[in-house]
């Protein structure tokens, strides 16, 4: 499971920040929203990996460490993806307000000049 | 009776947030409405972080000295903490002050640019002072993001295309500094399991080897994120673009997002990687004083490049903090009092130059800068016209506009008399050690560097401005004057004034200062404040 994990966020970050680095508009919204994807995976890895164990206490039941896992990743990570989707959201009417005004969805509002 | 004064903390974030909120549903027609609110809202902070640097300032008594409010009164580990020391409350105090100037000239014009600009602005400041305030790491994550957010909306204020172009670079930038100060913070919670500064302090200096190595990565990507904020050298193209843009009361505020940046590296560097850090202390110092000093003179060269206005004050911020950078890098602890005495004075200078530039330049064409700069490096053009305008008179406002843009260059390029002058003094009578407060070391060739690139700065600062300045204020007088109101002018006076003044009161400011620096070199007074402190209603 490590492995599918890290590899998970290995793909995600190298697929992010290659889109981020395009020249268009589009790619760099997907870009960072596979870079959120990442960084919400690596967030919640921090929290170790553990299977079948919740992260809050059962009515009665005892505090052993070791029947839960980590609750304070998961609350991050709920925080880091309201906050990413908020972001995404708002990078888009920017996006959008940029082709309206250039008429080009190159990110400098101009095509480069083919030379 | 005490009791509701410990709530004071809590106020410079949820005065802002509610008054920013309870605009929105007000409609864009009664602006003034908004803008009034607004006033009273920054009017307000301004009296309360007066009060609580105040408060914070004396020796003993309530919230002396540094002050913890527990939000939803669990104790410090567990809960999430705001932490009131002198450094936030000082902080606070220049965000309100620059607030408040920038509020009151946004209402003469540039609030009816566009939509919610009030809202935004409140926010913006919420945002700030949480960050400020915040003692906890992913809390800081999250004041870092309602000021983030505000500030693509601000800086989009006024539209057209040249400001969504550097509002979408702007955006792109730091969503993708937010991603990397998320991973930041993760693996130091993966490491530590703990995300309050405090907690981390004392966790780092018992930590296992191989932990403490995913510590100083985390804190590194961490860094990475608050230096592209900062703006340092390889990481801040976006800056001048971006600064340029905005309209002149957002730029006004703009001047204090990068301090943020600087705030933050000052307090981790020195409460998590400070005296108590064991092998990790002073980790990055290097890095943060060679990036500084590039910034510096990256700084320096834009402003000599810089052909508009609103770019030399943008380049200016840079130089500003490529300074404060360095200080913070360079770790002699006398620097930490002058760098501190700096980040007001230059604060609080580039802010009222941003509102400034503005003034001076409405009865002029938008491409008078440009040509004024090509015409130097080309030969004179109007050099055989007829001089008879000896006995011309300067309109008044002209005047006043071209007395701040004097007082403007003085305190950027730091000559004396006023407080840019004794800000750069402090710091290199620091470095030299001339307090005498503790023996300094030789100084290495690093500090030379610095001492030159702080000098040179200056100067490259007062050369870009005396151009500018000649061009704009001793041209000929066939340019219309431009009308400006007098709340539009009295921001700029105000803030000036307040260099003016540091510069009177040096003496008190600077002993403020001085208790500043120690307790941010003696984390343990804040660790055991934040970790110790009571909850509320006993047990």
């Amino acid at each position: 499971m490590e492995i599918i994990l890290s590899a998970a966020i290995g793909v995600l970050t190298a697929s992010g920040v290659y889109l981020l680095l395009r020249p268009r508009t589009y790619q760099v919204i997907i870009g960072l929203s596979l870079l959120s994807y990442a960084v919400n995976l690596f967030i919640f890895s921090m929290g170790r990996l553990r299977v079948n164990a919740p992260p809050i206490l059962e009515p009665g039941g005892v505090g052993d460490l070791s029947r839960y896992t980590d609750p304070v990743p998961q609350a991050l990570v709920l925080t880091a993806i309201v906050i990413g989707f908020a972001m995404t959201a708002l990078f888009l009417v920017v996006l959008l307000a940029s082709r309206g005004f250039t008429g080009t969805d190159h990110v400098d509002g101009r095509e480069q000049r083919s030379d | 009776m005490t009791d509701w004064l410990h709530h004071l903390i809590i106020l410079p974030i949820l005065i802002p947030l509610m008054v920013g909120a309870a605009m929105i549903p007000i409609d864009e027609r009664n602006r003034m409405i908004k803008g009034v609110m607004g006033f009273v809202s920054t009017l307000v902070l301004f009296v309360l972080s007066m009060v609580l640097m105040r408060a914070t300032a004396s020796s003993e008594g309530f919230l002396a000295g540094t002050s913890v409010y527990q939000l939803g009164n669990w104790p410090a580990p567990f809960g999430i903490v705001l932490v009131l020391d002198r450094l936030s409350a000082l902080m606070l105090c220049l965000t309100s002050g620059l607030a408040l100037a920038a509020q009151v000239y946004s209402i003469a014009r540039w609030h009816t640019a566009g939509h919610h600009f009030h809202s935004l602005f409140q926010l913006l400041i919420a945002g700030l002072n949480g960050a400020f305030l915040t003692g906890d790491l992913f809390n800081l994550f999250v004041f870092f993001e309602i000021m983030l957010a505000a500030s693509y909306g601000l800086l989009l204020h006024g539209s057209g295309p040249l400001r969504v172009k550097a509002g979408l670079h702007y955006v792109a930038i730091n969503l993708a500094a937010s991603s990397l100060f998320l991973i930041g913070v993760s693996l130091i919670y993966g490491a530590t399991g703990t995300l309050n500064m405090a907690d981390l302090a004392i966790k780092l200096a018992t930590i296992s080897p191989e932990n403490r190595q995913m510590v100083e990565v985390g804190a590194g990507i961490l860094g990475v994120a608050f230096l592209v904020k900062a703006g340092m050298w390889p990481l801040s193209f976006w800056l001048p673009t971006a600064y340029s843009a905005a309209t002149p009361p957002v730029a006004a505020v703009f001047a204090v997002l990068t301090k943020v940046g600087i705030y933050v590296i000052l307090r981790l560097s020195l409460l998590v990687f400070g005296v108590n850090a064991g092998v990790s202390a002073g980790f990055g110092q290097t890095l943060l004083v060679a990036g500084g000093m590039l910034t510096i003179a990256f700084g320096a060269i834009g402003v000599l490049a810089s052909q508009a206005m609103a770019r030399l004050a943008a380049y200016s911020v840079l130089v500003s903090s490529g300074t404060l950078m360095a200080a913070i890098g360079l770790g002699h602890s006398s620097m930490i009092a002058g760098a501190l005495f700096y980040l007001v004075s230059s604060t609080l200078t580039i802010s009222a130059f941003f509102l400034l530039i503005e003034l001076v330049e409405r009865g002029r064409d938008a491409g008078a800068d440009v040509l004024a700069v090509t015409m130097e490096a080309y030969g004179d053009a109007d050099e055989d016209e007829e001089v008879d305008e000896a006995g011309a008179a300067i309109p008044g406002t002209m005047a006043v506009l071209g007395l701040c843009f004097c007082l403007c260059a003085l305190l950027l390029a730091g000559l004396p008399p006023l407080s840019g002058f004794v800000a750069k003094f402090a710091i290199l009578s620091g470095l030299f050690g001339l307090s005498g407060v503790e023996p300094v070391p030789a100084l290495s060739a690093a500090d030379w560097t610095y001492v030159t690139l702080l000098i040179l700065s200056g100067l490259s600062a007062m050369i870009a401005m005396n151009r500018v300045g000649i061009r704009t204020f001793w041209a000929s007088i066939e340019n219309t004057v431009p009308r400006v109101f007098v709340i539009e002018i009295a921001p700029v006076v105000v803030l000036l004034g307040a260099c003016i003044f540091l510069s009177l009161q040096a003496g008190p400011t600077m002993r403020y200062m001085q208790a500043t620096a120690d307790s941010l070199l003696n984390p343990s007074g804040y660790t055991e404040r934040v970790l110790t402190a009571p909850r509320v209603g006993g047990q």
